[in-house]
């Protein structure tokens, strides 16, 4: 576990004691998974140009069945094209996609039913009446129920599990937010999906409300044997949800693992700061010692405030993330590889 | 139960939630109801005048116009509206992440404006019996009349409103439809006989079926002496079939393309970027 003194931003998961999401049972690290489980997600260097503006430059990457991966990337980077790409919503300029063993242009309603979506955010139909709505549109799955999956979700059981029973009969239009995104998502489950898209699923919650989405995501993977890509922007929530993250940074996936995975490899670098002349200058850098024996040899006494810090995952995926927005394609050395850059010593 | 039935019975179950969530909304049928009803107060304030040719009072002569013309507003504009809005807000999207949910959809929100309309024409129907001499005949025909060209009149016309929402992005430009709709009307023969105008503006209104709508429901509730006022001083009950029918198979032929290319283009940031545009205007 990584341990950030310096992260200060909000929603960190710098344990504050007590906080059941980082007891040994959260979800991620520990679910089991057969190496062989069928793929259910398969893409092979995904384009996608809108006009002259190329968002997707070749993103490859597979999902399993049973998995829960977190696809984490800047605003723009192109997580919900990708995502909306999969749900058959938009037509990718080049690549292959499989979904659930179908070109997601070609997907018919069979393969619709097996699919749940949780869009950003959603807004319709705000006259209905929340348990209205869900029986509504459960009875479009009732055809797709086979006998190792029965559909649609029982609605009653369905709204005690995203916490709406006391909902049932209220108007959506007058949810709080929170409480409509509850619905988004039962709406998504509806139809006991095998597969669940989530787009920035808890954007708006509050720290409870997070808590309790976090512990319906592992459930829903457990028992329900469902397979779950979402999109965040947040690290941490990647780290607590997700099997394995992707990330996604200049239109392809910039590195993808575990947190642990991701963790380890970046655990040897550390950030060095230090002002030269005045002009002050950072650097992530795997073997501080020796950049910083050659930092004193070349310049000696020009060099001030010298500081040496443990890159935390975040201060990696940021870094990362503006490097390939300033339109570096390469991966950057902590992340692709366990070789230690000095490409950077030099500047 | 195959996917289509699941389907289509689900638009039932949403033309029924729909349909109960306009008519306990007061808000919504004053909305529908007040410019037939300050028509149709209008007409019986100042058309005492005559029919030409008839002694027949021309307030009592416009009532079905008003009807008909009513029925355009709430089926077509009713429909295209709500398919406008059920684009910014997400409903469609919802749709089309639903299996067999836009054909489930479609059905609900027809049948609902069509049942609405339906409520709304009755509603201004009934006190007119009343209020107006010589509307309203008691045979049996003449109300089989008035149900088929109320239907084929709503067949003739939704498709109009679901091409229309269609190809409007927003509920502001479709107002532009409202004023057409209106230029229509006047040259309809709705509050005056269609044959006072200018032959050439005959042929306009004889082109839309706002003017067959009113013609056939005239037909249905005013006494045949009427029929002189009209073109060729006839009801023209065959060609209000052709008419009406004509642009029915028009709108149903178009209506499917039309709506397939606009929910094609749906996603998630296309709603997101519509909202925006909505949110940015002032209010």
């Amino acid at each position: 576990m990584k341990v950030n003194p310096n992260m200060t931003t909000s929603g960190c998961s710098a344990p504050h004691d007590g906080n059941p999401e980082h007891n040994p049972e959260r979800s991620g690290p520990l679910r089991e998974r057969s190496p062989n489980a069928p793929e259910v997600i398969r893409v092979h260097d995904l384009r996608m140009s809108y006009g002259a503006k190329e968002v997707l430059r070749g993103a490859t990457f597979t999902i399993h069945r049973g998995e829960v991966v977190a696809l984490l990337g800047p605003n723009g980077a192109g997580k919900s094209t990708t995502i909306e790409i999969l749900e058959g919503f938009r037509r990718r300029s080049g690549g292959q996609v499989e979904v659930l063993g179908v070109d997601p242009n070609n997907g018919n309603e069979a393969w619709r039913a097996r699919l749940g979506v949780v869009l950003q955010s959603w807004r319709d139909h705000s006259r209905w009446r929340t348990r209205e709505l869900l029986v509504y549109l459960a009875r479009h799955y009732a055809p797709f129920s086979t006998s190792d999956r029965q559909r649609p979700f029982d609605v009653d059981e369905l709204l005690d599990l995203v916490g709406l029973t006391e909902h049932a009969d209220a108007r959506v239009g007058v949810m709080s937010g929170g409480q409509r995104r509850r619905l988004d998502v039962a709406v998504g489950l509806v139809g006991k999906p095998d597969l669940l898209f989530l787009d920035e699923p808890t954007v708006g919650f509050d720290p409870e409300a997070r808590q309790h989405f976090h512990a319906l995501v592992s459930r829903l993977a457990e028992r329900d044997d469902m397979t779950i890509l979402l999109t965040t922007h947040d690290l941490n929530e990647a780290e607590r949800l997700a099997d394995r993250i992707l990330v996604l940074a200049g239109g392809e996936i910039a590195a993808e693992g575990t947190a642990t995975e991701l963790s380890q490899r970046i655990s040897s670098t550390s950030e060095v700061s230090y002002r030269l002349h005045g002009e002050p200058h950072t650097h992530s850098i795997a073997d501080a010692t020796s950049f910083v024996r050659e930092l004193f040899r070349e310049h000696d006494t020009d060099i001030t405030d010298l500081e040496v810090r443990r890159a935390s995952l975040e201060k990696v995926y940021l870094s990362m993330v503006r490097d390939f927005e300033a339109g570096h394609a390469d991966v950057p050395a902590e992340l692709s590889s366990d070789r230690p850059s000095c490409a950077e010593v030099k500047a | 139960m195959s996917g289509n039935n699941a389907a289509i019975s689900a638009g039932l179950f949403r033309a029924r939630v729909e349909l109960r969530q306009s008519v306990t909304n007061v808000g919504e049928l004053i909305g529908w109801l007040w410019i037939p009803v300050i028509a149709v107060v209008v007409m019986y304030i100042v058309g005492d005048s005559k029919v030409p040719g008839t002694d027949f009072s021309l307030g009592s002569q416009s009532v079905p116009g008003i009807l008909g013309m009513n029925a355009v507003f709430t089926g077509l504009m009713g429909l295209a509206l709500s398919l406008v809005t059920d684009r910014e807000d997400g409903t469609l999207l919802r749709a089309k992440a639903t299996p067999g949910g836009m054909v489930s959809y479609l059905v609900g929100r027809i049948l609902s404006k069509a049942a609405i309309t339906v409520v709304v024409f009755v509603l201004i129907l009934v006190p007119s019996l009343v209020l107006f001499d010589g509307v309203g005949k008691s045979t049996a025909s003449s109300w089989l009349t008035l149900i088929w060209v109320l239907l084929l009149g709503l067949l003739a016309v939704m498709p109009l409103g679901a091409i229309l929402g269609s190809l409007f992005s927003n509920a502001q430009s479709l107002g532009f439809v409202t004023l057409i709709i209106m230029g229509l009307v006047s040259v309809s023969g709705i509050f005056y006989p269609i044959t006072a105008l200018p032959g050439w503006l005959q042929w306009v209104g004889q082109a839309f079926p706002v003017y067959w709508l009113g013609l056939g429901l005239r037909s249905a509730l005013l006494p045949d002496a009427v029929a002189v006022a009209e073109i060729d001083q006839s009801w023209r009950q065959l060609e209000t079939v052709l008419a009406l029918g004509a642009w029915a198979v028009l709108g149903f032929v178009l209506a499917p393309i039309v709506l397939r290319r606009m929910a094609s283009r749906e996603s998630g940031s296309t709603v997101a970027a519509r909202r925006e545009q909505v949110a940015q205007r002032p209010a």
